[in-house]
């Protein structure tokens, strides 16, 4: 009885924190129902996490944007337009993909520092700067695709990044058919999990912190170790992890570390929940603002390569809409629109929602005029739930 | 007495976890001024809001009788309605709108489906004949000073026939002689019929205008006391209001005061161009370590754009002038440099520029010194709760943890949260701006003897201080403001009263 009331406590205690991951969870499930369980194929989760890459990389971005108060809305198109100079550079100017990329990725951040001066030198709000950002990096975009209209790209090495996966081992003769380094990794990550968890609980302990019951404890250990496990042994049974979402994995992991855990990312959260009181402790507001944006815009980069790898073209349309699908996903994890409050693995779960719901509906065969409807009313849904447990507060 | 016209009986209100409000009975005559005192936390603006419908009939239990009838308020509108205005300490106005829509804004005077901008002009003009204001109803509000404003604010509350008046903390942030005219205005306001509730912290402006006094503590009615004619003393009033008896609210004091010079300011004025005018002209004074330096002066006289100024200068002042800490010359881009070169600068307003309301007490804590707890700019969660439980048993912050949000705080405890993160700087210089502002008395002695102590260790304090006896009892040297210049300094043992009220208005 009493790990029954332990884990209603700590459920009731942290419904805001778990309460998008359920509604992921819930979403998933009624698909899986709906399509007779094709939402829950190999196939069909491999791609959804596929499509998901270039808006989550995004929504990451957005995240620590919205958190100092600010938005970005010319990120959409700085990604369609940065992945039609990634064309040009790789089929035009014969560049090697090694050299193009971190290339494109200097132009996004210098893109974001651009915004930055705009909203942190001369104090324009960032609505209006990034505002005029869309209209120019559209304009660019059809201006640099003008000539060619959709630009093919042939190089492989560079196609790989939207549409390959990580090599696998050859085959010895155990496992047949399932993707052996995928299980392999998902292994590791279980295990680095828990020695992680472990280890932390333990130094709690050492400084006499209260730490979770050893029997909910356990249950979250054994909670997550089920899910990575079965989300590996749902990818290995396809082509295994695409080069997209180990990208994917990357990011969310530097971000949430740079978020959680370092001096930088209490900086910005200061920032974000009184920017006056930040200034005055000594915290350059201006340049964390150029931090946020540069860093912004090196996602959007990011995003617009992984975009134009995944159609193997850069086409005149690219990036419309992304910034405001990365902007919802923010929101629907959580992120407070007031600043100071909001998760890079939030955000992440909010763009899975997003890309859950148009590929169950496309499954379902729903008319995209109600696809756009039901995405908008679970974002109203996300946020009246995210504000009304907030008010209740502890 | 009159007969009441406002009693509350029994009134219990209850949050989550605690009792604001136990049994509390409260009875207000017609025509009186009636002061409402207690200690931070005693339930006072909690009774107001029971009162004033922001807590609904219903979410509490217990009646109120107003004007002699039952009253179920289901929201302010509804008290309104009845007569009851409520002014509280932070204004409701809306600064970018005029004066006279101001005082009109929610029950605008219609003629037929339009605004009747003329009567309202008229009207207006006559609100703030009554409350004695000479400004021109189309100013906006943010043209006008806190007192001023405060002034709409009575103004906007007579528009609406009120019959009872409540004020919460009304003289908070005004000077000695915006304060004196607002006490004048109650008591003119009484005189014609208007029952007024005042609560306050300043306990000599209670005793000077109060009929009676009602005394909260811990959520409960302690007595109430008939203060007409100076029957009641301030210590009298302490002692309901903490229970104990307080012989001397400071510290004693010991000479710490060393012959070396930390801080050393010389000709610095400093150009607010948003404003368009020099804010401090041609300031200089010097502080020694282990000295408290009090810096008194009137709201507005350019003290606290003076401890802006030389920590970093954020607001963006043009600054002419120089300064030196321990002999060296110091040109601040960046509160950065400032906190670098070991100074502190707790602010006057901890719920705006000090403290960020939404995170927990060791975030805030730690937030100005974060790298002290941090290998290679990863923060040490596990030092940092415990330097900030350290803090929490060394300044005696109340809280059950030290993660607790701030925003749920006291008013006392949040203003030791402030100082424990400017301790945790580690400065040489402190720089407390109104330190015990809408703090209560137990608070305060707190705050003083922290302050006694960190001198003992070595520290000079600067003190930016409106309350005089808080000025006389704590500092070693008094320097007085106003206009934005430095217009004397006295010692201590010269320091009175009268002395620096009168280098204060010069």
């Amino acid at each position: 009885m009493n790990f029954l009331n332990n884990f209603q406590r700590i459920l009731r205690q942290n419904i805001r924190e778990y309460g998008m991951y359920i509604a992921l969870f819930v979403i998933m499930a009624i698909f899986t129902y709906t399509t007779d369980g094709i939402f829950i194929s190999p196939r069909n989760i491999s791609n959804l996490l596929n499509q998901t890459g270039y808006i989550a990389v995004l929504a990451v971005g957005m995240t620590l944007v919205i958190v100092i108060r600010h938005i970005d809305l010319s990120v959409g198109f700085l990604a369609g337009f940065l992945g039609a100079v990634t064309a040009i550079a790789l089929v035009q100017w014969g560049l090697p993909v090694y050299i193009v990329i971190p290339m494109v990725l200097v132009l996004g951040a210098i893109a974001g520092l651009g915004t930055a001066f705009l909203v942190a030198q001369l104090g324009i709000p960032a609505f209006v700067a990034s505002l005029a950002g869309m209209l120019v990096y559209r304009g660019v975009l059809l201006l640099s695709t003008m000539g060619t209209g959709t630009i093919i790209i042939p190089n492989e090495a560079f196609n790989a990044i939207g549409n390959g996966y990580i090599p696998d081992f050859p085959d010895i003769g155990i496992l047949p058919g399932k993707h052996k380094l995928t299980l392999l990794l998902g292994l590791i990550a279980i295990i680095l999990f828990v020695l992680s968890e472990i280890n932390d609980r333990r130094k709690k302990q050492a400084y006499n912190f209260e730490v979770l019951p050893m029997d909910i404890f356990a249950l979250k250990l054994v909670f997550v170790s089920l899910l990575v496990g079965g989300i590996t042994w749902v990818l290995s049974g396809y082509n295994g992890i695409s080069w997209t979402v180990v990208i994917m994995l990357v990011i969310v992991a530097i971000y949430h570390f740079i978020t959680t855990q370092t001096v930088l990312g209490r900086h910005i959260y200061a920032i974000g929940g009184n920017p006056e009181a930040a200034e005055l402790s000594g915290i350059n507001v201006k340049k964390l603002t150029y931090v946020v944006f540069g860093s912004m815009g090196m996602l959007a980069a990011l995003s617009g390569i992984l975009f134009t790898s995944r159609l193997q073209s850069a086409t005149t349309t690219a990036g419309t809409l992304f910034e405001l699908d990365a902007i919802a996903a923010a929101y629907i994890g959580g992120v407070s629109a007031a600043g100071g409050v909001g998760k890079v693995l939030g955000s992440i779960i909010g763009a899975l929602v997003m890309t859950s719901l148009t590929s169950g509906m496309n499954l379902m065969g729903i008319d995209s005029s109600l696809q756009y409807i039901v995405r908008g009313a679970v974002l109203v849904a996300a946020v009246v739930f995210d504000v009304t447990t907030r008010s209740r507060g502890k | 007495m009159n007969t009441p016209i406002l009693e509350m009986k029994n009134i219990v209100k209850e949050f989550p976890g605690v009792k604001a409000l136990n049994n509390v009975s409260f009875q207000v005559a017609e025509g009186e001024i009636h002061c409402l005192v207690g200690e931070n936390g005693a339930g006072k603006s909690t009774l107001m809001k029971v009162l004033s419908g922001v807590y609904p009939h219903g979410s509490y239990s217990g009646e109120i009788l107003f004007a002699g009838q039952e009253q179920t308020f289901s929201g302010i509108h509804d008290s309104e309605i009845a007569g009851i205005a409520i002014i509280y300490q932070e204004l409701a106005l809306v600064p970018e709108m005029t004066v006279y829509e101001n005082i009109f804004l929610g029950h605008e005077l219609r003629n037929g489906p339009l605004v009747d901008w003329n009567e309202t002009i008229k009207q207006a003009g006559e609100m703030l004949r009554k409350v004695k204001l000479n400004v021109n109803p189309a100013a906006k509000v943010k043209e006008l000073g806190v007192g001023k404003q405060q002034l709409v604010e009575i103004a906007k509350a007579l528009s609406k026939n009120v019959k009872l008046l409540i004020l919460d903390e009304p003289t908070a942030a005004l000077n000695e002689d915006d304060s004196e005219n607002l006490l004048n205005l109650l008591r003119e306001l009484r005189d014609n019929g208007v029952t007024c509730i005042l609560i306050s912290h300043k306990l000599k402006e209670v005793l000077a205008i109060a009929d009676s006094i009602t005394v909260l503590r811990d959520g409960q009615t302690i007595c109430t006391l008939d203060a007409k004619g100076g029957k009641v003393s301030e210590q009298v009033l302490i002692k309901h209001m903490v229970g104990r008896e307080i012989d001397n609210i400071y510290p004693a004091r010991k000479n710490t005061r060393a012959d070396q010079t930390v801080l050393e300011v010389k000709n610095w004025s400093a150009y607010d161009p948003k404003l368009g005018r020099y804010v401090l002209k041609d300031v200089s004074f010097n502080i020694k370590k282990g000295e408290i330096v009090g810096f008194a002066g009137l709201m507005g006289s350019g003290r606290t754009e003076l401890a802006l100024s030389i920590f970093g200068n954020s607001v963006g002042y043009q600054l002419s002038g120089e300064f030196y800490i321990n002999g060296q010359k110091q040109d601040f881009g960046h509160p950065q440099n400032a906190i670098q070169a070991k100074m502190a600068y707790v602010t006057e307003d901890r719920k705006a520029k000090g403290l960020i309301l939404i995170q927990d007490i060791k975030q805030n804590i730690t937030l100005a010194n974060l790298r002290e707890i941090a290998n290679n700019g990863v923060v040490d969660g596990n030092a940092e709760v415990k330097i900030a439980n350290e803090y929490k048993s060394s300044l005696n912050i109340k809280t059950p943890s030290v993660e607790q949000k701030v925003g749920n705080l006291s008013g006392g405890n949040q203003q030791k949260v402030s100082l424990a993160k400017w301790l945790f700087a580690k400065p040489d210089i402190l720089i407390l701006d109104e330190p015990t502002r809408g703090i209560d008395v137990g608070a305060k002695f707190e705050i003083y003897t922290i302050m006694t102590r960190l001198v003992e260790q070595g520290m000079s304090i600067i003190m930016i201080s409106s309350e005089l006896p808080e000025v006389l009892g704590m500092s070693d040297r008094i320097y007085i403001v106003s206009s934005g210049k430095i217009t004397g300094e006295l010692p201590i043992e010269e320091a009175t009263q009268e002395k620096i009220m009168h280098l204060a208005t010069n």
